[in-house]
């Protein structure tokens, strides 16, 4: 547990000390350390071990059974791109390969600067507007290829700004 | 126990009530295929679907491993229906499998295989892509091959089960899903204490010890002397592996064997467990006779539990016996006291154990377990690769006459080695001479019953001479941290605990035999409850029948101490039998 600060562990403490009196505190524990850390590696999952009794190899198997969380340090900007039925026919695999090729990543990870992650989704529910994207929440309807490096230097501009 | 009227194939049986399909149809004389034969809760989820059985009125088949039988209840194991679903379920499992049968170690107690025979799997009936493969071969005790893995489960539960905290999980989703270690680590990269129980379980040859047979026979190839040595819970099991019914014990033929597999020399550890005794018992009278030092005393003879210790209890590490393992003092006298005795360069000398253990590979390799730029011990073959040995050799072992341990300097043993191989023995063996040591008497019973049972903590208070000894025994590392706990917290009233890795001691260790029922049709129907009061009973008898009992008594040890070590826990005994620790962190970088 070198490399968490004391912080974290702190942080990580508190959200156990949250949930115990819950009998199955486990799931709540993961969700809030994810939101709040931003992903759940080995020395996270340990302390949660410490704390709820719960043995590493169950916590790590929860932690790789549901997308949702994460092993790895996610990126400010999570462009989650849809690769659903109606995205798919749209041409939502060109976008997708467009954002891998400029930001030099695969979806699932994350660049150098911890700035960008792609996500491959499935079905956001926005058929009409395929192919969409969304990014840390915003949904960007019926993106073109040509538009997409506009977006990303909007988002390297506003990342700036703040 | 209430008994219940039903019909298998139509014809009327009383059965328990309360047992699942499987465990009634076998008490009425059916085996019905499956993967659990070793279950005892350690899979309940029905998800391998190898035992499907057809039952009126139940909507499609049911699995027999979980579905409990009922008044009235009308069973078909052989219909056409059962018999091919059972068959699919093979085959869908087989599909995903390393189908490197004939090379696999595990294949004659393969219980995949055995149900593919029974159910008569086709072969390459569902072909498309497998689960990437990975596999550790690490570290010195336990291999791990995914590709051979079926998921069952039974090695995470038996883990958690006998350790508490487990260290092997499913990870990963749907056709991605591995079991190991969190984040797919090798075992030396995470907290595993190599005890080998999840190898006692696997149903297939994903979970290995790792062979160390060829490293015998580079030793014989290079002109080496090569002894051999075995443990105490050996004699016990080693019998099953031609067939003799459990709790036979095989001495006699063991040392025949091998004699035959052409070692220059055959000892028994249990030479070794009695200079522990002698070693340890003294230590435990010197820390009783300090007020300031460390208390409880704790044993260190099984690698698993001093893997734990420094994993998980490293603040605890004064509390363990500085004494080596048994087999560890045994190879230290024998490359540096009898090699000259015989005259052989101690650098010429390679000595094998054989062992009931796989975490005795791991402790061999330990750098605080080598003398003078020596390893004590070379190799450490299981119980199971010495069965493999003698089949390799063409030994008919049955049919072996018995012959006897060699005892020419050294190698003579008590009955107090003896039970070594079992939970308390070492507690009962250090008592009968530590008795001794403080009133100079022998203890007229020799038997101590209190620390004899499967029970997963054992106490006793003992009145010696006025001295109070409160003494303590678990097996399996889950009963052991009650007793961790409490003296971390202060709260200990012991002075001495007995602490083995594997839930009953060597005796299940995790390089014996496998208990399987499929494997072992002419053995009780309860077989998997009561092997190992079976081999702890070869061991006690044993015991009874030896002339001496007590490690203090054996003749050729006094010797040693004479000629050679001084007095227990002298320099010279520092220098040869006693060892370190060091605290370790659970996932290595």
């Amino acid at each position: 547990m070198a490399h968490l600060s004391g912080a974290a562990v702190e942080m990580i403490n508190s959200i156990c000390e949250k949930y115990k009196d819950e009998t199955t505190p486990l799931m709540m524990i993961l969700s809030d350390i994810q939101r709040q850390y931003g992903y759940i590696p080995l020395e996270v999952q340990e302390l949660v071990s410490k704390n709820t009794g719960v043995s590493v190899a169950d916590i790590y198997g929860v932690v790789s059974f549901y997308s949702f969380f994460s092993l790895k340090p996610k990126g400010k900007y999570i462009i989650g791109v849809c690769l659903g039925t109606a995205c798919y026919v749209k041409g939502a695999q060109q976008v997708v390969d467009k954002f891998s090729e400029i930001l030099g990543i695969k979806p699932g990870e994350t660049t150098e600067d911890l700035m960008f992650t792609i996500d491959a989704l499935r079905c956001l529910g926005a058929c009409g507007i395929a192919p969409a994207v969304s990014i840390n929440g915003k949904v960007y309807p019926k993106v073109a290829v040509n538009q997409i490096p506009g977006i990303i230097e909007e988002l390297r501009k506003e990342a700036a700004e703040k | 126990m209430a008994k219940i009227n039903i019909r298998i194939e139509g014809l009327p049986y009383q059965v328990d009530e309360g047992l699942t399909i499987l465990e009634a149809a076998r008490q009425c004389g059916y085996e019905i295929p499956s993967l659990c034969n070793y279950n005892h809760g350690e899979c309940n989820r029905a998800s391998c679907r190898v035992c499907l059985v057809e039952v009126k009125g139940a909507r499609g088949l049911v699995a027999s491993c979980v579905y409990p039988v009922h008044e009235g209840m009308e069973v078909k194991i052989a219909s056409p229906i059962a018999s091919q679903a059972r068959r699919t379920s093979v085959e869908l499992l087989l599909s995903n499998h390393s189908m490197q049968c004939q090379q696999c170690a595990k294949n004659e107690k393969c219980e995949l295989l055995h149900v593919a025979r029974l159910t008569g799997a086709r072969e390459n009936m569902y072909l498309g892509e497998k689960t990437p493969v990975s596999i550790d071969r690490i570290n010195p005790a336990i291999t791990r091959d995914t590709s051979k893995c079926i998921l069952c489960g039974r090695c995470v539960a038996r883990c958690a089960n006998a350790h508490g905290n487990g260290i092997l999980g499913f990870e990963n989703r749907g056709f991605n899903t591995i079991v190991g270690p969190a984040e797919n680590r090798n075992f030396n990269d995470s907290p595993c204490i190599m005890c080998g129980q999840c190898v006692s379980v696997c149903p297939v040859g994903a979970l290995m010890e790792k062979s160390e047979i060829d490293k015998v026979d580079e030793a014989f190839r290079q002109g080496k002397y090569v002894v051999v040595q075995t443990a105490p819970a050996v004699r016990a099991a080693l019998g099953e592996e031609f067939g003799m019914k459990i709790g036979t014990p095989v001495t006699g033929k063991m040392v025949a064997a091998l004699r035959r597999l052409g070692f220059h020399k055959v000892f028994d550890t249990n030479f070794g467990a009695d200079l522990t005794i002698m070693e340890e018992a003294h230590e435990l009278i010197d820390r009783l006779n300090h007020p300031d030092s460390v208390l409880p005393m704790i044993t260190s003879c099984s690698p698993g539990w001093v893997n734990y210790a420094e994993y998980y209890y490293s603040d605890l590490i004064p509390h363990l016996s500085s004494c080596k393992s048994p087999h560890e003092m045994e190879g230290a006298i024998l490359k540096h006291y009898y090699a000259q005795k015989v005259g052989v360069k101690p650098e010429d000398m390679f000595v094998v154990s054989i062992m009931p253990c796989t975490a005795k590979k791991f402790e061999k390799e330990r750098p605080q377990n080598m003398v003078d730029g020596l390893k004590d011990v070379d190799a450490v073959l299981t119980t199971r690769e010495l069965g493999k040995m003698i089949r390799r050799a063409g030994i008919n072992f049955i049919k072996l006459n018995d012959e006897e341990f060699d005892e020419d300097i050294v190698g003579q043993y008590t009955g107090a080695g003896v039970i070594f191989g079992v939970t308390g023995g070492v507690m009962e063996a250090a008592l009968r001479t530590a008795y001794f040591a403080i009133t100079g008497e022998e203890y007229g019973m020799i038997n101590f019953t209190q620390v004899r049972g499967f029970d997963g903590i054992k106490d006793a208070s003992l009145n010696i001479n006025g001295t109070v000894l409160n003494i303590a025994v678990a097996h399996g590392m889950k009963n052991a941290k009650v007793l961790l706990d409490d003296i971390r917290a202060g709260k200990s009233k012991y002075h001495f605990i007995e602490i083995m890795g594997c839930p009953g001691g060597c005796i299940n260790g995790g390089g014996q035999p496998y208990v399987r029922e499929c494997f072992l049709p002419n053995e009780d129907i309860d077989i998997v409850d009561t092997y190992k009061q079976k081999r702890a009973n070869a061991l006690y008898s044993e015991d009874e029948r030896k002339r001496i009992r007590q490690s203090h008594n054996n003749p050729q040890l006094k010797a040693l101490y004479l000629d050679f070590l001084g007095n227990p826990n002298s320099h010279k005994a520092h220098h040869l039998l006693h060892t370190s620790y060091e605290a370790k962190v659970p996932f290595n970088d």
